[in-house]
């Protein structure tokens, strides 16, 4: 057999992914949990930006694309928020500190952090598990406070239950200068004393100014409400970001499952503004 | 331009596979496909079309990513090994060939699949010109020349004959190493029977289809073209299509859980399938008529987005010929075209 001349130039981590121990796991609700990752070696995996994701898979059981929930201004570790609600999902739920997954990325588009959305007036607009991908921007902003304008977040769930990262939005969130939090539950519930209703309909009595640009992240069924309320209330489809959620097998464009239209969700998105999504065939 | 009598091809293909694999079309259970050469193996080179085409040579229906191992709580992830050795691959036609830069759109642009880019930097492809094309065949309305197919060797069956040129430095390459089984040629004769070819193709009822419409209608006009559910009707959902496609390149990702361990693996998957798309919070394609759609917008109209205007399609015409229902490609093409005329 002849020999090839080649060189073992060819790189393949594109598929292969690196192996990642959980050092910690928060129960947010009771279908949420937090998990925080490192490398073997006790060090961040990579680097990332607000809104990207990676292929987070437990060998034997599967492997899913799952927004990056920490900031990037976090040098230590990366953390996913994930809902139980399929095979690997309940399989991570079940997992314990100490114990090994596999994860490859970051891949796909990020919030234009340093770029479109310097300098402006923030809002954040989520729902439920929605929270995740925006917690990273959120946490961005606040680390580079300087850089943004004012920062408001209204973030709904079904019961005050299911409010992902709730400590933190009470502990550092609300009680940062300059940042209004606005939270919601669909269903009155005892010993909840704050506001009760859904979160379109309360962004729309929030009646906020239209100098703002808006990232909105939630179930689809929200995010179409909240755009609607958003375009009565006079905002432009320019002004709002929100991401996309599809099945992933590859994460870089190839394997053709997250194809719309002419773009790949994986590697164009997730992060889209509304009006590149009005361009899109409506298969999403 | 070099030839060899048919007669002595057994001896130039035992050659080539001395030295490197060679894959080629093969009969097994009545059903020719490309596989690897043996001495033993019944080598049909005159089956225009084989029934999948030669892209498992490049692009596997399976292969192996990875494996994983977990010892005592801790993984090891074992990466499969890239091609690392030459091989031929015999006999495919122009057609075909042209999938395989359809594919390398694919696999070879931003992130490179590296599994992809290092068989295709180890294959050598000697191509077949198409001696009587089919009534299926329409890839000259893709402007491609089954007269003159672009491999690294191209080769012309001309009477008693194989007329062999190569085209490229890896076609060089692999004349030298069998030269002393050839003798030096003409073009003449090929030139003659490229003439020939061209007449037939050029008579075939599928040769002159009309691809304007994907050029000049919008992506959401051709969307939502009420033709799609007036086409989608007979369509089983069966994935044949996809699977004889020299350009179709789904792929899926899972595992195969070993005594050893896990082997992580990609195969051929299919946009036909009902779970191609299906997630926990939904399915974004819950229709037969919106996956059957997405099929043909990707090849006709999705990929030459991003691809400098080439089609996804090769005409080989493999769909039209194996699909159960008599649904394909040109009948697609046909009708969006009507919408336009």
């Amino acid at each position: 057999m002849s020999t090839c001349t080649c060189g073992g130039n060819h790189r393949q981590e594109m598929l292969i992914p690196m192996i990642g121990v959980i050092t910690d796991i928060r129960t947010e609700t009771p279908d949420v949990k937090t998990f925080r990752v490192v490398g073997r070696d006790g060090k961040k995996l990579f680097e990332h930006m607000p809104g990207q994701c990676a292929m987070v898979s437990v060998p034997g059981v599967g492997e899913a694309m799952f927004s990056i929930t920490s900031s990037p201004t976090n040098k230590e570790y990366q953390e996913f928020s994930i809902k139980r609600c399929g095979t690997l999902t309940d399989c991570l739920h079940g997992m314990s500190v100490g114990e090994e997954i596999t994860v490859r990325g970051p891949y796909g588009n990020a919030f234009p952090v340093e770029e479109a959305l310097k300098g402006q007036n923030l809002l954040f607009i989520a729902g439920g598990i929605g929270l995740a991908p925006l917690r990273s921007v959120i946490n961005y902003v606040l680390d580079n406070r300087e850089n943004y304008g004012t920062v408001e977040i209204l973030y709904g769930s079904r019961s005050a239950d299911d409010l992902v990262q709730l400590e933190e939005i009470q502990q550092v969130w609300c009680k940062t200068e300059g940042v209004d939090v606005y939270l919601t539950i669909d269903r009155e519930q005892e010993g909840w004393d704050g506001h009760v209703g859904f979160v379109p309909s309360y962004l729309k009595e929030l009646e906020f100014s239209t100098d703002k640009t808006v990232l909105v992240c939630g179930p689809p069924i929200m995010i179409k409400f909240v755009l609607a309320a958003l375009m009565e209330m006079g905002f432009s489809k320019t002004q709002v970001y929100t991401t996309l959620e599809l099945r992933m097998k590859c994460g870089i464009g190839k394997c053709g499952r997250c194809n719309i239209g002419s773009k790949y969700v994986c590697k164009d998105g997730p992060v889209f503004r509304c009006d590149e999504i009005d361009e899109l065939p409506p298969e999403y | 331009m070099y030839k060899i009598e048919k007669s002595q091809l057994p001896g130039l293909l035992a050659a080539i596979a001395a030295r490197e694999d060679l894959f080629l079309p093969i009969q097994k259970s009545g059903q020719a496909n490309f596989g690897l050469w043996s001495g033993d193996a019944d080598v049909d080179l005159n089956t225009l079309k084989t029934v999948k085409s030669g892209k498992d040579c490049f692009f596997p229906q399976s292969e192996t990513l990875y494996s994983c191992r977990k010892e005592e709580g801790k993984l090891a992830i074992d990466p499969a090994k890239l091609q690392e050795t030459p091989f031929v691959v015999f006999g495919m036609r122009a057609c075909d060939v042209q999938g395989l830069k359809v594919l390398d759109n694919v696999f070879l642009k931003d992130a490179v699949d590296s599994f992809y880019a290092a068989r295709r930097e180890h294959g050598t492809v000697v191509a077949l010109a198409c001696h009587e094309p089919e009534e299926t065949c329409f890839c000259k309305v893709f402007g491609i020349d089954a007269a003159a197919p672009g491999a690294d060797v191209a080769c012309w069956f001309i009477g008693e004959e194989l007329y062999w040129k190569a085209l490229t430095e890896k076609g060089k390459a692999l004349t030298d190493q069998v030269k002393e089984l050839l003798t030096e040629a003409e073009e003449k004769a090929v030139e003659e029977e490229q003439e020939h070819i061209r007449a037939v193709i050029d008579k075939l009822p599928y040769s002159h289809l009309d691809l304007s419409v994907f050029r000049e209608k919008s992506t959401m006009e051709l969307f939502d073209s009420p033709r799609w559910e007036e086409l989608y009707h007979p369509c089983l959902a069966c994935g044949t299509c996809t699977f004889v496609c020299p350009t179709c390149q789904c792929y899926d990702i899972r595992d195969f859980n070993t005594k050893e361990g896990v082997q992580r693996y990609r195969c051929w998957d299919s946009c036909m399938y009902s779970d191609f798309t299906m997630m926990a919070h939904g399915n974004m394609r819950t229709s037969q008529m919106q996956r059957f759609r997405q099929r043909f917008m990707h090849k006709l109209v999705y990929y030459p987005d991003n691809n400098e205007g080439m089609f996804s399609c090769v005409g080989c015409g493999r769909c039209v010929s194996k699909c159960p229902a008599s649904l394909n490609i040109v009948k697609v093409i046909k009708k969006l075209g009507g919408d336009a005329q």
